[in-house]
């Protein structure tokens, strides 16, 4: 049988209006054979964490540009705990100061990757650390 | 010597001394290069008719006679962040410094339409521009700034009328009338439907908004720019050159039919039009890009819109460096890049300029870093020499022909987009924003094969510490400006609010001119999420579509 396809959603939390990158993201995970849902901007957390449950994905990638991640990460976090969602692999993008990114792994963020990564270092750390 | 004497010249110049044919180079944008140009590749060029003079019809040398020579570009640098009087301590420093305009960001919430204790403004308060929630907090913003003498641009799209009816309200307490006031709004929705994602109402009453500001402003605020059309976010959102002059045609043509239906006479807005555009990193390639714009744009207004006001047909832009060519690592090698930059904003013929702080790729800029970039300007603009003379690199072998080429590859592009129906046909489809994306993904993949350098990213990496001394935005921003919205509630003269939001909703259903009651509003102090309540209960919210 064949292996199941990764399934990963993309998602743009906040009011922040940068998607370049997220798609980029997006596409670049598709072309790797993964299945993507792109849940497009504005997003609230809690839309995001309900769509994580409704496709049932394997991986959520977050991107913020405005600087609300301090915000809307943890909230985001705080609600897929709520909500008993396990094993997922959850990545943050954007414009995210070196100084915040230990306290977003504290909460369970596996990685927080900045401007200037490879859309190759992004597939091949999902395709590792996804729990299928 | 003629051109075909000159190209079988060049043939045999080839065969002489190339051993083998070069290898292939694209421009950045995707342009095939030859390696070397010249009069061979201009076999029609017709100076009078391709170029003619500066501060004449088809203004591809420039749009003033004497350009910087008489005064040089508006140095306008974009900032904003924090609360109004954070970003008022901002502006007086830079206007001390010697920039010479004030270019104001507004935080999400305030673009978006929402005041600062909406839940979802929840993180956003006064992150990526000033928190402004009501005519109060405009007050500080503009404290002590003479706005009889001071030009302002806001960037300000879905919620220029009210950002616009507050600088009026301000002007006024100031003493200063309508009349007397200078700036530009950015006032450019459709481009925020497929690049930049500020927008609130679906298209058609956007227009409306859009031409209400035309038709209100010809009238009371007749020095005030009230468009910029913004060329810039489609080329951040991953446009070539061609594509980032063709698309914001496209939407600039839109604006201008929807304001001749509306009834108005194009001499009387068109002028008033301006523009920004990016600064990308290929230097001769946006120089050429500026200069084709130029051109073509001239073209469309007088030939297609048939303008008679020479105003009306030239193209005044404001320029900022290109964001997405920053980089997070070895962030010093900014300042090479948006110096250059800057550079071809200049050679381009720009009215005004801002360019990026060296730390921007990381968050908004400190005091010091701004200031590098207002001394960027100011070295250009004092010490190099390149504003002596009117568009010093015009007559280039290379530069005409990629001039040429450019305008060529956007005309085709609005071609296919009248096909497609016009720029709002074009953005409902999708089409825009799949042709950006395509360009997107092909330059990152470019990136990623090594086939692009990008110096200290893809190539001469160095382990480096984090950078230090970053602004940071106080999350208590929020708190402050909830409290403050508490204490304006609880003491301005709420029936008149009530009343002037009624009314705003009474024409808002009609079709009356939304700029006066919108000014109405504001004076009595009600806040931009009340004015934006009743639009949206009116007008509905847009729904996008999603492509990736």
């Amino acid at each position: 049988m064949a292996e199941r396809k990764i399934r990963v959603l993309v998602a743009k939390p906040g009011l922040d209006g940068h998607d370049r990158g997220a798609k980029v993201i997006a596409r670049a995970l598709r072309d790797s054979g993964m299945e993507v849902i792109y849940t497009g901007l504005r997003q609230t957390p809690e839309k995001i964490v309900s769509a994580v449950v409704q496709e049932d994905v394997d991986a959520l990638l977050m991107s913020i540009l405005s600087g609300a991640h301090d915000y809307l990460f943890p909230r985001v976090m705080e609600l897929l705990r709520e909500k008993g969602v396990r094993d997922l692999l959850v990545l943050g993008g954007g414009v995210i100061p070196e100084e915040d990114i230990p306290s977003l792994k504290g909460l369970g963020i596996a990685a927080v990757f900045g401007p200037g990564t490879s859309t190759e270092t992004i597939v091949q750390y999902v395709r590792e650390n996804v729990k299928l | 010597m003629d051109e075909k004497e000159i190209s079988k010249e060049k043939k045999s110049w080839q065969a002489r001394c190339l051993k083998k044919p070069p290898e292939r180079t694209e421009s950045t944008s995707g342009m095939e290069l030859d390696v070397l140009y010249t009069p061979a590749e201009l076999p029609d060029f017709d100076y009078l008719q391709n170029l003619g003079y500066p501060g004449e019809y088809p203004f591809t040398r420039g749009i003033q006679p004497t350009m910087y020579r008489g005064r040089v570009w508006s140095m306008r640098q974009y900032s904003g962040f924090a609360t109004a009087e954070e970003s008022n301590r901002r502006y007086k420093f830079l206007l001390e410094q010697g920039q010479t305009g004030l270019s104001v960001a507004f935080d999400l919430p305030t673009q978006i339409g929402y005041d600062s204790d909406h839940p979802i403004s929840q993180g956003e308060v006064g992150k990526v521009g000033v928190a402004i929630d009501s005519l109060a907090d405009m007050e500080v913003l503009l404290e002590g700034i003479p706005l009889d003498k001071v030009s302002t641009s806001m960037t300000i799209n879905a919620t220029a009328p009210i950002l616009m009816a507050m600088y009026i309200a301000v002007a006024e307490k100031q003493g200063v009338k309508p009349a007397d006031l200078r700036g530009t709004i950015q006032n450019d929705v459709l481009k925020e439907y497929v690049a930049r994602g500020t927008y609130i109402f679906p298209p058609q009453p956007s227009m409306r908004l859009i031409t209400n500001i035309f038709e209100y402003c010809s009238r009371e605020v007749p020095q005030w720019n009230t468009i910029s059309v913004g060329a810039y976010h489609l080329r951040e959102a991953g446009s070539t050159a061609a594509q980032e002059v063709a698309f914001a045609f496209s939407i600039a043509i839109a604006y201008l039919e929807a304001g001749v239906k509306a009834g108005l006479d194009i001499d009387n807005f068109a002028p008033r039009l301006s523009w920004i555009f990016n600064t990308h990193i290929n230097f001769l390639e946006e120089v050429a890009k500026f200069r084709a714009a130029r051109r073509l744009w001239a073209r469309i207004m007088k030939e297609r819109l048939r303008s008679k006001d020479p105003r009306s047909w030239m193209l005044r832009f404001h320029t900022q460096t290109g964001g997405c060519t920053l980089t997070a690592q070895q962030p010093l090698n900014n300042l090479i890049r948006t110096t250059f930059q800057a550079m071809a904003a200049v050679l381009g013929g720009c009215q005004s300029l801002a360019v990026c702080s060296y730390d921007e790729a990381l968050a908004l800029p400190t005091e010091e870093s701004v200031r590098l970039s207002l001394r960027t300007q100011q070295i250009i603009a004092h010490e190099s020499g390149v504003v002596d003379t009117v568009d010093p690199l015009g007559g280039s072998y290379y530069l005409e022909t990629m001039t040429d080429e450019i305008e060529k590859r956007a005309m085709e592009y609005i071609e296919k987009i009248d096909r497609l129906g016009g720029a709002v046909a074009a953005i409902e489809k999708g089409y825009i924003q799949q042709e950006i994306q395509e360009s997107s993904y092909r330059y990152q993949k470019e990136l990623e094969t090594g086939k692009r350098t990008w110096v200290g990213v893809n190539k001469y990496e160095v382990k480096e510490p984090p950078l230090k001394g970053l602004l940071k935005v106080d999350p208590r921003v929020r708190d402050v400006q909830v409290k403050r919205l508490a204490g304006l509630r609880a003491t301005r003269n709420q029936k008149r609010v009530d009343e002037s939001l009624q009314k705003l909703r009474e024409v808002a259903k009609k079709d009356g001119n939304l700029m006066i009651p919108i000014l109405d509003c504001v004076r009595v102090y009600g806040t931009l999420g009340e004015i934006c309540d009743i639009l949206r209960s009116v007008f509905g919210e847009y729904e996008p579509i999603v492509t990736v």
